[in-house]
């Protein structure tokens, strides 16, 4: 049952939103043996209901499998799969640049200009750089503050909606 | 509805549901549920451990076709309930487990008894859920037996914590349960009904799987009707034992492992296998690629997760079984059409009759096959078998004819020794007018023979029919053959003695060193109103054929 394209894939899970529907659900990908490359959470437009983002990678029967699998759980609402050409994802990421001088604090703002980043914290010897954008962006951009020295950095993991009117409905 | 507690609103949410029978222990957590049920007009079954409560509420469920319900107290009680649901989830089987929980102040500060049985028992349950406010308590409730029976049936956990079941109700229960994230789908969608019927119509050698769906969704008589209307014949796995008759001229008996010699030989010649009801475990298929390798294969289930899970599908139908093969026959009826199968059934013959001449009975001693085949004539058809887990499991279900759904039963999925004792405790509440037989080994039935106890006291008279070798039999045989007969923790070394054993509990128990002895044991044990545990020493030596070897294919059978 194993294919061999193997591809990343955004799931978009409308969920209950209430405890332990994530425990569930991350429970049913470790069990299952599926991998998070990385799951975002949040509260939707329905205070009652939270929008999970869970990107995956795998070949085509796994996906499907995933699908049905999230499908089964009673506090999951409903399941699609957002395909890349037809949906908007971002992602945030918060990156301490070291700065070892004036030179190097003015060329990270710089670079962060460039990528519509904003400096949201300086500190002598280092800033605090906030980019979003969609995953490639982001790699790029700590790619290129690795010429700096990276002090710390988080990112959120992406989030993501389909493009056009349609919306997911239970 | 007001002005009751919530102890007082489970037993009257649970009789709404037609409770009359419960399996549980009574423990500090649900002291309040159980002085309610000191009143009621619901029967609590007091079993000796845990595990058993819903092992016996899984074999009520499966034996009477009802949600069976189950009840411990929390921290070790609902921990020791944990491998009961596990069976029952993996066999499907409706149960209701409620557990008492550490009143709400204390929860997560590891308080006497609190174990996070929601969080335990996540993977193994179709829905599990914790009633934080006692206004939960009617419509949760009710909530748990619409999923545990309804769609793909599995088991229920309430858990609700003392302080719940001592507060005060006052709002009125809503009629209506909505569930957005639950929506089973039952009717077969009507294109792929008639794509199946045209691979039916002209598949040369077509053969039905029957698998616990089938059971389940009570579609016996439908799976027979469709068989004989287009003489097909119909292999089962274990869960499908009964599905269909055993003595029927179509029947070829279980697919797998410990199949039978026909059905592992002619599904491998089948070209459509219309597989219903069935998860296609790896006890069934033997190293997939090598499972009907030349068949298109049709699967009905109503889980569409099962669909392309293990093995690759040529047509899905997501639906209830017993629907599915309704519009199957009704399509096919309206066509007229008439099939050809004398080429089929000369082959199946052929098979049969090679079986015929390579078998040999080269024991002329007590074996475990000649018990269990003697047991078909002891019994009226709708007698119930139950079955502990391994050699004695597969002696069963190779020897025991069913003739009758909800007449064998045994833990397929898990395989839990020490499943079939309670289980059959449970088969016999619920079917308190047939015999109801546990086919068991040693080493099984000292996993919860505890439960004599309970079938004395409670007066729930059953037959426990201990295959004695001694062994953990299918252990031993895999030591025999896998592991150059070294015999690593698996000798049990005939202890206990199984009629002192009986007999300590206030049951009955007889050895017996022949066929005939046996049988006149087991009628007076029929007859008797005391459960009777007859023991059978068979030679530990003695291995379970036919056999597909781990990891190899159908064609790989072994025969001896």
């Amino acid at each position: 049952m194993e294919g061999n394209n193997v591809q990343s894939y955004v799931i978009s899970a409308i969920v209950e939103h209430k405890p332990g529907v994530l425990y569930e659900v991350a429970n049913m990908f470790r069990r299952r043996g599926f991998n998070i490359d990385s799951i975002t959470v949040g509260r939707t437009e329905h205070k009652d209901q939270a929008r999970m983002t869970i990107t995956v990678s795998g070949d085509v029967y796994t996906i499907e499998q995933i699908i049905k699998q999230l499908n089964k759980l009673i506090n999951v609402i409903k399941v699609i799969i957002l395909e890349s050409g037809s949906m908007v994802s971002r992602e945030l990421v918060l990156v301490k640049i070291h700065t070892a001088d004036s030179k190097a604090r003015s060329d990270a703002i710089q670079y962060t200009n460039i990528f519509r980043g904003r400096v949201v914290d300086v500190a002598p010897d280092s800033v605090i750089v906030e980019v979003t954008g969609d995953s490639e962006k982001i790699d790029a951009f700590i790619d290129l503050s690795r010429s700096f020295g990276i002090k710390e950095l988080a990112r959120t993991g992406a989030t993501a909606l389909g493009r056009g009117g349609k919306v997911i409905r239970e | 509805m007001t002005n009751m507690t919530g102890a007082q609103a489970i037993v009257d949410t649970l009789k709404k549901e037609g409770v009359t029978h419960l399996f549980g222990i009574s423990g500090g957590a649900v002291l309040p549920l159980y002085d309610v049920l000191y009143d009621a007009d619901i029967r609590n079954i007091l079993a000796r451990h845990e595990q058993c409560v819903a092992h016996m509420a899984d074999g009520y469920a499966r034996a009477g076709g009802r949600p069976g319900v189950c009840v411990s107290t929390s921290g070790p009680g609902a921990t020791n309930m944990v491998t009961g649901i596990a069976n029952a989830y993996m066999d499907s089987s409706p149960i209701v487990a409620i557990t008492g929980q550490a009143p709400r102040a204390v929860i997560g500060k590891d308080a006497f008894q609190e174990a996070d049985i929601v969080g335990i028992t996540t993977p193994i349950t179709k829905y599990v859920t914790q009633v934080e406010n006692v206004e939960e308590i009617p419509k949760t409730l009710r909530t748990a037996f619409y999923i545990a029976t309804t769609g793909r049936p599995g088991p229920v956990l309430v858990d609700i914590p003392k302080d719940v079941q001592t507060s005060v109700i006052t709002r009125q229960v809503p009629a209506s349960i909505k569930l957005r994230g639950y929506k089973p789908r039952d009717d077969p969608h009507p294109i792929q009904v008639k794509r199946a019927v045209d691979m039916l119509v002209t598949a040369e050698r077509p053969m039905m799987l029957a698998g616990g769906g089938i059971i389940l969704s009570h579609a016996s008589q439908d799976a027979l009707k469709l068989a004989e209307l287009m003489t097909i014949p119909v292999a089962t796995t274990l869960m499908g034992k009964g599905s269909i008759p055993e003595t029927h001229p179509l029947s070829l008996g279980m697919v797998g492992m410990h199949g039978t010699y026909e059905a592992n030989k002619l599904i491998l010649d089948a070209d459509v296998l219309l597989a219903v009801g069935v998860r296609f475990s790896d006890r069934t298929t033997g190293r997939v690629d090598g499972f009907c390798p030349d068949a298109q294969i049709i699967h009905v289930d109503i889980d569409s997760a099962e669909i392309g899970k293990n093995v690759m599908i040529d047509l899905p139908i997501v639906a209830d079984a017993r629907k599915t093969l309704r519009e199957l026959y009704t399509l096919v009826v309206r066509k007229a059409v008439t099939n050809e199968r004398s080429p089929w059934l000369s082959r199946i013959q052929q098979v049969r009759d090679q079986y015929v001449s390579e078998q040999r009975d080269d024991n002329p001693g007590l074996t475990a096959p000649k018990i269990v085949g003697a047991l078909r004539d002891l019994l009226p058809r709708h007698a119930i078998i139950t079955t502990e887990v391994g050699q004695n499991q597969m002696w069963a279900a190779l020897h025991f004819k069913a003739l009758a759904p909800r007449t064998f039963i045994s833990s397929g999925g898990l395989g839990t020794m020490g499943f079939g004792f309670p289980a059959a405790l449970g088969a016999k509440v619920a079917k308190p007018n047939v015999p109801v037989v546990d086919i068991a080994g040693d080493g099984s039935f000292i996993m919860t023979e505890q439960e004599l106890a309970t079938s004395v006291i409670e007066e729930i008279p059953v037959i426990v029919v201990v295959l004695n070798n001694s062994m953990l039999g299918m252990v031993a045989q895999w030591q025999r053959m896998f592991y150059n007969r070294r015999y690593a923790g698996s000798k049990l070394k005939n202890s206990p003695d199984f009629v002192k054993l009986a007999e300590a509990f206030g049951a009955q128990g007889i050895r017996v060193g022949s066929v005939d002895e046996f049988s006149r044991a087991f009628q007076d044990a029929v007859a008797s109103d005391v459960t009777t545990v007859i023991t059978v020493p068979i030679s530990p030596e003695e291995d379970v054929f036919p056999m597909i070897p781990a990891g190899k294919a159908l064609k790989d059978m072994v025969l001896r």
